[in-house]
């Protein structure tokens, strides 16, 4: 069965090239072949997942190499696939949400001529991301770890006539290539103290890596997370990406592969179990972006920006998760997984009331929705109810355990991290609540106005093809944390990857208490926002004159203005000094030079008019100026 | 074999200059071009990469006098390079069919010295005698020089002189060295000679400040042709003026002649010196990848934003050789060639987009893409190799080049790899000026109307810009392929280039550090 595992990622690549190099032709069926791809692959997935269920618990990993990919010398990186019960669950959530999300797409994109493309490139992301956790080097990770960036620009640029869409698709890919740097400076580091990047031969050489590499390592690896997870402090491209269709929001920028960071830290567990320091950075990281995402969802009106700060925030929680070591790993993925339901049927929600208004992304434009399109206030709602952690709905179970682990870090960490989680899901519920409240309840706002290109609004349900996929999801919502968490069904069965679950010894609260707290602070947040909204009437239009704690989350804490003042601005200052300095400067200085040589300055001005003469001696410049670096260094 | 490689090219293009009309002279060097692509398959065939160093050996004595031989030979070094010239020049003529020379030129002219820079290229990486191949390295020049001044854009007198005399003058003082190599194994044998092989034993026991100063009359010209900063500014000129076929052998091809220059002359020569200098050498490659791809990002005429990238590329290259690890020189060597092949096509899909819009400049450009999606396409993948993607051949060079020096030079590494961050930016900057958002610029929408207007994509095909050609499409297509699939699996191409790595990474390594007088 493992040998034939290569099927899972040759399936989507094929369904991408055929799409791509087929173009208008594929116009007619491509976004079948796009679905069919993708539902094979998770059929393929269902059937690896019982075949390694029905080995024994220490048979369940197994290395599939497929071919020598970079031999050189003592480097030998494969080509491989490792099937262990955390790549098989990541390969249920990649192909079984994609597939939901493929056939969403159908209806979502109907009215795009290049339908076909988009399916092209969400293929390409499947594979890329099937990659990505099926790789058994940190190289091939590495492969799939770009892979999806590449897919994540096309999809974002999706539109790429609109200048905003472009930006915001250039924007990703560079904050996110600041953490693949990251990445590759840690797989460099492996291979300089392990002599290989294959995870079997680099967990087994943790060991004898020196401590002050470990922890390098770890922090390398975790700026890679943060870059492809948006946490903090590379956590500004995740909103702007929104800019890309709503069915990519949902699938990329929620459920797969902004969670590529937490799993690639839960991936690399044995080298965080070597580095305390590197665990704490990683919870701390956590914590932070769960409290900025949090702070900053509750400023915005734009339905999409609040879920991609809402995403952020969640993935802040899983993170913080992953850092708290064994006692974390396995509560992370399951925060992970009930996400990457609830999330993306929020997400194909938000999808379906922009459907049905004319593309409207402004929450304060809505109100009173559920009477025009029930299902998706329903799905909506449930996934609402998931995420703000509802009692025995999904997001109750995964993020209570998060909350738990917490207060289990010794010392003041304990209270810090766990009050801050609990904080966190207090303003969670809060901007949920909200946005909840204001798109579907209330006066319909939108009656008296028209949209930006000057329709009136007419909302409706959306189609079958759309509905469906949004009420599957939503049984996810309801009941896949139950499903998980009881009788530690994912626990055991990830521990061969992750190692067993260990237990706090003892924790800052009673662990009794802390259910009962989340959900009083929770059930706090929804009332304030309920009574916020409810008190008085919604202006549609925006108001400006607010409070400076407002008015900072509205810009994103200035996340944006600081890399704006700090890198942006003197980028494009410099790169325009030295197109000026090298033309004028350094051609110049080796010209100036040669003509001082010359014995005769005056010169200085003619030399830049092309004469045979003046280039052979600023040639002999230039020679002169390495000439004498090269003697200095020899004789200094 | 070898010396057929290098004749065909060679009389073929002598031939082809005498050919009145124009059409059947570039059907002939097409015809000549593939014939050679072909013969090098039996030579990559027969050549195995665990046997002697230097195989396909032909040796005859030339000037007796002086010990000088007319003798050719390949290491798996130079093999991928006969490969990469064999490969590109089809593709060049392929690229050139439909230009437009300027008044009075031929084209049998044109082809005629395309084929001569090619058997000169053939000559400069199949030579194992040092004057042999100093003798080809100055013969290239002239094909490049009247390719640029005679075929070139508007300042092309001006960037075929300053090509020149760099080249020249750098030719000029290898010379110097080459006359000292002579004069030291005349000392040591007691009869002097300027066999390659003969002098890598000779130059062991040199002591290290003879070979510091030998070492400096090759490296100064190699550094002159990689370029390595601050000896480029005639690449982003002559790179500019040189018509695109051209510049796609510029780039890809004879500029490697330096860094090729380093591996098979600078390192096994002079080890000691090598070793002694290397400091120098990484600080100006790690220097040129952050300037150069500053420079690319600040670039507004896209044919010397290329020459930027590629001298950003070199210092990768620089990097990876004198970091003295197996992994990184194979990377570096493996980085030579996929270069060719990647930047010959961002060079080539530039030249597209320059016949279409009639204008170098990147801000008259933008939202191409949505009159001409192919050609979008295969600027984007262009790019990304550009960039080293993962699943493009630029990643396992680049990757290569960065993981096997991080261990000896942790520091440049660190700040090459920023490299990585710049290459996304530049990239995708171009790419997102030229061809995305509404079509705009004076080159798509008519002048007068200036930048910024926005119209409807119709009216852009309407003045004539249509999507690419089948010529067009069968030109980039092979580059594509390959692109991709040495991406995916390099392996055919590092068996060959590793052993020979090896063998100069080790003279270096294994020489004593220092070497007193004797």
């Amino acid at each position: 069965m493992t040998a034939t595992s290569w099927l899972l990622v040759a399936l989507p690549a094929l369904g991408a090239l055929v799409l791509l190099l087929g173009g208008r032709r594929t116009n007619a069926w491509g976004h079948l072949l796009g679905c069919a791809t993708v539902l094979a692959a998770f059929v393929y997935g269902l059937v690896l997942f019982f075949s390694t269920t029905g080995k024994a618990a220490g048979e369940r990993v197994a290395d599939v190499n497929l071919f020598s990919w970079i031999p050189v010398d003592a480097l030998q990186v494969d080509f491989g696939l490792r099937i262990d019960p955390l790549s098989v669950t990541f390969v249920l959530l990649i192909t079984g949400v994609g597939s939901v999300i493929h056939i969403y797409s159908i209806g979502y994109m109907e009215h795009d001529d290049d339908r076909r493309k988009f399916f092209a490139y969400l293929n390409l992301f499947v594979a890329a991301m099937l990659v990505l956790v099926l790789g058994n080097s940190f190289v091939t990770l590495y492969l799939g770890w770009e892979g999806v960036g590449l897919a994540s620009y096309l999809l974002i640029g999706f539109w790429q006539d609109r200048p905003s869409a472009a930006t915001a698709a250039k924007k990703a890919f560079l904050m996110n290539r600041v953490g693949d740097v990251g990445l590759a400076l840690a797989i460099f580091l492996m291979w300089k103290y392990v002599g290989s990047t294959q995870y079997s031969e680099v967990f087994a050489g943790v060991g004898e890596i020196p401590t002050g590499a470990v922890l390098a390592i770890g922090l390398l690896l975790l700026l890679g997370a943060c870059g492809k997870s948006g946490q903090f402090p590379l956590q500004a491209w995740l909103p702007d990406a929104m800019e890309g269709p709503t069915p990519v929001s949902a699938l990329i920028h929620a459920a797969t592969m902004v969670t590529a960071g937490v799993y690639l830290v839960a991936r690399a567990n044995p080298i965080y179990n070597e580095t305390a320091t590197g665990q704490l950075v990683v919870t701390l990281v956590g914590v932070v972006t769960l409290l900025i995402g949090a702070i900053i969802g509750c400023a915005y009106d734009d339905i999409k920006k609040v879920l991609a700060y809402s995403t952020v925030s969640q993935i802040g929680y899983m993170m913080l998760a992953v850092g708290l070591g064994p006692i974390g790993y396995a509560l992370g993925i399951m925060h992970l997984l009930t996400h990457g339901f609830f999330k993306a049927g929020l997400f194909l929600g938000a999808g379906s009331v922009m459907h049905g208004m004319n593309d409207e992304v402004d929450i304060r434009k809505f109100g009173g929705l559920w009477r025009k399109m029930p299902i998706t206030a329903v799905t909506f709602g449930l996934g609402y109810l998931a995420l703000i952690g509802f009692p025995f709905l999904s997001g109750f179970y995964s993020k209570d355990a998060i909350i738990e682990a917490a207060f289990g870090k010794p010392g003041w960490q304990g209270w810090v991290f766990g009050g801050a989680a609990m904080l966190g899901a207090g303003l969670t519920a809060f901007y949920m609540t909200r946005l909840f409240l204001l798109t579907f309840f209330g006066k319909p706002r939108w009656k008296d106005i028209k949209s930006s290109d000057g329709r009136e609004f007419h909302p409706h349900e959306s189609p079958a093809v759309m509905t469906v996929p949004m009420i599957l999801l939503a049984f996810g919502s309801i009941g896949a944390g139950f499903f998980l968490y009881s009788g530690d069904r994912l626990v055991t069965w990830l521990a061969p990857s992750l190692g067993e679950l260990a237990h706090a010894e003892q924790t800052a609260i009673d662990p009794g208490l802390v259910p009962p707290l989340t959900v009083g602070l929770s059930a706090l947040g929804a009332l304030l926002a309920w009574l916020l909204v409810a008190r008085k009437e919604t202006p549609v239009e925006r108001p400006e004159r607010v409070s400076a704690v407002v008015r900072a989350a509205r810009n994103d804490l200035y996340g944006n203005a600081l890399n704006e003042t700090l890198i942006a601005r003197p980028g494009t200052w410099l790169a325009r000094a030295l197109v000026y300095v090298d033309n004028k400067g350094v051609d110049g200085l080796v010209n100036g030079l040669a003509a001082t040589l010359g014995g005769s300055s005056g010169r200085l001005r003619r030399l830049q008019t092309g004469f045979v003469r003046s280039y052979a001696l600023s040639m002999l410049g230039g020679s002169i100026l390495v000439l004498a670096a090269l003697l200095m260094v020899r004789f200094a | 074999m070898l010396l057929a490689l290098l004749l065909l090219p060679l009389i073929g293009g002598i031939l082809v200059a005498f050919l009145r009309d124009d059409r059947v002279a570039k059907r002939a060097a097409l015809a000549i071009a593939l014939v050679e692509l072909a013969l090098v398959v039996p030579a990559w065939l027969s050549y195995d990469p665990d046997g002697e160093r230097i195989q396909q050996t032909l040796s005859v004595d030339w000037i007796p006098a002086f010990g000088v031989q007319f003798s050719l030979g390949i290491d798996g070094i130079a093999l991928v390079m006969l490969a990469l010239i064999a490969l590109l020049v089809p593709i060049v003529i392929g690229g050139s069919w439909a230009d437009k020379l300027p008044e009075g030129r031929s084209a049998a002219g044109f082809y005629s010295l395309i084929l001569l820079m090619e058997a000169g290229m053939i000559g400069v990486f199949a030579a194992t005698d040092v004057f042999l191949f100093y003798v080809f390295f100055e013969v290239v020049l002239v094909p490049m020089y009247f390719l640029i001044g005679r075929f070139g854009g508007p300042r092309r007198q001006y960037a075929a002189v300053k090509f020149f005399l760099y080249s020249l003058l750098g030719g000029l003082i290898m010379l110097a060295s080459v006359i000292g190599l002579y004069v030291v194994s005349a000392r040591e044998l007691g009869e002097g000679s300027l066999d390659w092989a003969t002098l890598t034993e000779v130059m062991q026991t040199v002591d290290t400040s003879t070979q510091v100063w030998l070492f400096l009359g090759f490296f100064l010209a190699f550094a002159i042709k990689a370029p390595l900063v601050p000896l480029h500014t005639w690449l982003p000129d002559a790179g500019a003026e040189a018509p695109v076929g051209v510049g796609v052998l510029l780039v890809g091809v004879l500029d490697k002649i330096g860094t090729f220059g380093f591996l098979r002359y600078c390192l096994p020569l002079f080890p000691a010196a090598s070793q002694e200098l290397a400091p120098l050498v990484l600080v100006l490659s790690v220097a040129g990848i952050i300037y150069a791809a500053l420079l690319a990002v600040g670039q507004d005429d896209m044919k010397r934003f290329v020459s930027y990238t590629s001298i950003a590329h070199f210092g990768f290259i620089g990097l990876g050789i004198f970091a003295f690890s197996d992994q990184a020189a194979t990377g570096a060597v493996l980085y030579m060639f996929n270069h060719g092949l990647a930047t010959g096509m961002l060079f080539l899909v530039i030249g597209m987009v320059i016949t279409r819009g009639g204008s170098r400049l990147i801000s008259d450009y933008g939202g191409m893409a949505k009159i001409t999606p192919v050609l979008g396409g295969m600027f984007f993948i262009a790019g990304l190799a550009s960039l080293a993607l993962p699943g493009t051949n630029s990643f396992i060079s680049e990757f290569l080049v960065l993981l096997g020096a991080f261990g000896p030079e942790p520091v440049y590494t660190i700040i090459a790899a920023v490299g990585m961050i710049l290459a996304a930016l530049y990239v995708l900057w171009a790419y997102q000026r030229i061809m995305q958002g509404p079509v705009r610029g004076n080159a798509l929408v008519g002048v007068g109307s200036g930048p910024g207007t926005t119209i409807a994509p119709e009216v852009g095909a309407k003045r004539g810009i249509s999507d690419l050609s089948k010529r067009e499409i069968g030109v980039l297509a092979p580059l594509v392929v390959l692109i991709i699939g040495l991406g995916i699996y390099p392996k055919p191409v590092l068996d060959v280039i590793t052993p020979s790595v090896q063998d100069t990474v080790t003279a270096v390594t294994e020489a004593p550090a220092e070497q007193g007088g004797n």
